[in-house]
């Protein structure tokens, strides 16, 4: 019963390379079955995205599994087998559960705390499940893996700040005002990343949207796609006056939003706050603009910045989360040692010893008129009859078997035997 | 009896105001939880120790110092639950309750004698006049400190360097909105507190306080809180201008408070 853990991920392995080696449609359910009929493999599960591909096993030998399985992925995919070698890790035992519980709370992944992963694990291990391809000790890790993912989402802040440009404009929104869906938006000019940010705004709640673009036609699309209305460029000045969050893009070669001007619009506005994103370069909007009460303007290198000092608040909490996965190891390797049969024997004998002696004890106070040799022989009929029961299931626990997890796991279940932490 | 549930309270603002600035360090939910329920430990043997001091002077207990400070710091708990439990400001407790300490704590050093009420404060004047004052008095205590919330939060926007309290805080526009309901409130509180007082002074004197530096500051804040409103109706000035004007106005309100005292003599000097 040896865990093996074989993949490559975007750290070992190009893009190229991840896609001819992805488990991905069809392909996946045909990829499981084959790896589950190998002769090393007991259970099998494959965990495929565009970052990582990965196969988890339980299997007899690791050595010649793994050289089955890079057999296997090199006939299945097609790839010749050095080149393949080159992009692959391999974990064993407990090596490849740390990496799992790592891999389940998106500390291995390219973005640290992107939520996608835990999904993605959910889904490989449900798949694999329908498909009967894992068994006890697969069921297991993949269990504790998605309850320390939460754990760790949790206790730390790990996922918490934004970390690209578009999401850390909505954070910033959100510290602004309380609720954005009583909020109207502008989108001054169009730029992809304007576009992308106005997208999580609206997805944030706000509703009341306004386009604003030179080619008047571009921003009537534009305003049709976002449910909203568009206005002519010339009259953006005027219609800031009612507008609460503004993302411009325009192209201009000069600002087009001057300081003078905002006072006069805060003003009018009654000095309700204004959040401007200027994501223009080079900049289309005064950088002054920010000193002005009630107005907070961000550029594109100040959202940068917001990002990355996210960044590196993730990796503080990354490492709280490292201490987590090392803590649930242990409890991890508890559980896994108690599949071990020596324990099982001796739990299960102690339980038949101290069935005997309860009986025993009741019957000689029952008798007391029993004289010694009675006694002996009573007790020696007992410990027979215990000894018969308990050696055949004794003996088979003894065996290395293939299925020796399972027949313990039934075993504990069937007599009750309680685990001792 | 009333003395050890003094010191109780003043124990247990003690631990939730440790907690509350432990929290701006490392913030976790059991953190804010824990505090929370220190505050309201506190603030109920707090409640009972009023009621006894009550019962032994016979008068509502707010006629020495140490009484003033020990009610002014009720009433701002007294506010503080009610916003916690309202709105869910997060980290109220860290700008508050160190406040609430150090005003308890001022409490605690002043004489704690029962004196009988001098014969010219026994009136039914001095419940109203003085609860309603301290009702005011503990709302711009908070206004105070959503006030620095604001700031603070504010520098994280404008400067652009997100991170410390940034997450934590709420956002401004709540904080705002916040401080100019505290302030509605308290603004009528401290008008009708100064009607009160003018009445009282006229029927047991024959006429207005002239010259008693307590009246006179009082009006100052008055003026300050009503700058605050009227700049916000009229003009729709909020935001920082709001917040540092709050501010300003409770630092009035603490000179008042304790300032007075060491200045000497006039009507207030107990307060």
């Amino acid at each position: 019963m040896k865990i093996l853990v074989v993949g490559l991920n975007h750290k070992t392995a190009d893009i190229d390379v991840r896609e001819k080696l992805a488990f991905d449609g069809a392909k996946l359910e045909g990829g499981l079955s084959g790896l589950k009929t190998l002769p090393e493999v007991r259970e099998a599960l494959i965990l495929s995205t565009c970052n990582r591909v990965e196969m988890y096993a339980n299997v007899s030998d690791i050595a010649k599994a793994y050289d089955s399985i890079k057999d296997f992925l090199s006939q299945f995919h097609g790839i010749d087998k050095t080149a393949l070698e080159k992009s692959l890790y391999k974990y064993e035992n407990l090596d490849a559960v740390h990496h799992v519980f790592r891999v389940a709370s998106s500390l291995d992944s390219m973005v640290v705390g992107e939520p996608q992963i835990l999904g993605q694990m959910k889904d490989a291990f449900e798949f694999a499940l329908s498909k009967k391809t894992t068994g006890v000790l697969l069921n297991k890790l993949m269990k504790k893996a998605i309850s320390v993912a939460k754990r760790i989402r949790t206790e730390t802040k790990i996922a918490e700040n934004a970390v690209s440009i578009s999401f850390a404009a909505v954070e910033l929104a959100k510290k602004i005002f309380t609720d954005l869906s009583t909020k109207s938006f502008m989108l001054l000019g169009a730029g992809e990343m304007a576009e992308l940010a106005a997208r999580h705004l609206m997805s944030s709640g706000v509703k009341d949207v306004i386009v604003a673009n030179r080619t008047y036609e571009t921003g009537c699309n534009l305003a049709k796609e976002f449910n909203g209305r568009a206005i002519k460029f010339e009259d953006f000045l005027r219609e800031m006056v009612n507008t609460d969050i503004v993302i411009c893009s325009t192209g201009a070669s000069k600002y087009v939003l001057m300081k003078d001007d905002m006072h006069k619009i805060i003003k009018e506005r009654r000095h309700k706050p204004v959040f401007i994103i200027d994501i223009s370069v080079p900049r289309n909007i005064d950088p002054g603009i920010n000193d002005v009460d009630n107005v907070y303007l961000y550029d594109v290198d100040d959202l940068k910045g917001v990002v990355d000092t996210n960044k590196q608040e993730r990796q503080k909490e990354a490492e709280r989360a490292e201490r987590i996965v090392s803590e649930e190891i242990e409890t991890f390797q508890r559980w896994q040692s108690s599949l071990d049969s020596v324990p099982a024997i001796i739990a299960l004998r102690d339980k038949a010893d101290a069935i005997k002696k309860e009986e025993l004890d009741r019957l000689l106070n029952k008798i007391p008129s029993l004289g010694e040799k009675e006694k002996k022989d009573i007790e020696y009929m007992a410990s027979a009859i215990i000894n018969k029961l308990i050696h055949p299931p004794t003996a088979a626990l003894k065996e290395d078997a293939e299925d020796k997890d399972i027949l313990i796991a039934t075993l504990k279940r069937l007599y009750g035997l309680n685990e001792k932490e | 009896m009333g003395t050890i549930l003094f010191e109780l309270a003043l124990t247990f603002y003690f631990a939730a105001a440790i907690i509350s600035l432990a929290e701006l360090f490392r913030g976790t939910k059991a953190m804010a939880r824990i505090m929370l329920l220190f505050v309201i430990l506190g603030f109920a043997l707090h409640t009972v120790s009023i009621i006894y001091r009550y019962a032994a002077g016979g008068y509502m207990p707010v006629s020495s110092p140490h009484e003033a400070a020990s009610f002014f710091s009720w009433c701002t708990v007294l506010l503080f639950l009610i916003l916690e439990f309202r709105y869910k400001v997060g980290l109220l407790g860290s700008f508050i309750m160190p406040l609430v300490f150090v005003l308890m704590f001022s409490s605690a050093m002043l004489s704690r004698e029962i004196k009988p009420l001098s014969p010219e404060l026994q009136s039914y004047w001095f419940g109203i006049h003085t609860v309603l004052a301290f009702l005011g008095n503990a709302s711009f205590a908070m206004s105070f400190g959503i006030g620095i919330m604001y700031l603070v939060q504010e520098h994280y926007v404008k400067s652009k360097h997100i991170g410390g309290l940034f997450q934590r805080l709420p956002s401004l526009q709540s904080l705002d909105e916040i401080n100019y309901r505290l302030i509605t409130i308290g603004f009528p509180l401290l008008t009708l507190a100064i009607i009160t007082g003018a009445f009282w002074a006229d029927k047991a004197w024959g006429g207005y306080i002239k010259g008693d530096i307590r009246v006179v500051w009082s009006l100052i804040t008055w003026l300050i809180y009503a700058i605050v409103l009227h700049t916000r109706l009229i003009a729709g000035w909020r935001g920082r201008r709001a917040a540092v004007l709050s501010i300003i106005g409770f630092l009035s309100i603490i000179v008042a408070f304790f300032g007075i005292k060491l200045l000497g003599k006039g009507l207030h000097v107990f307060l």
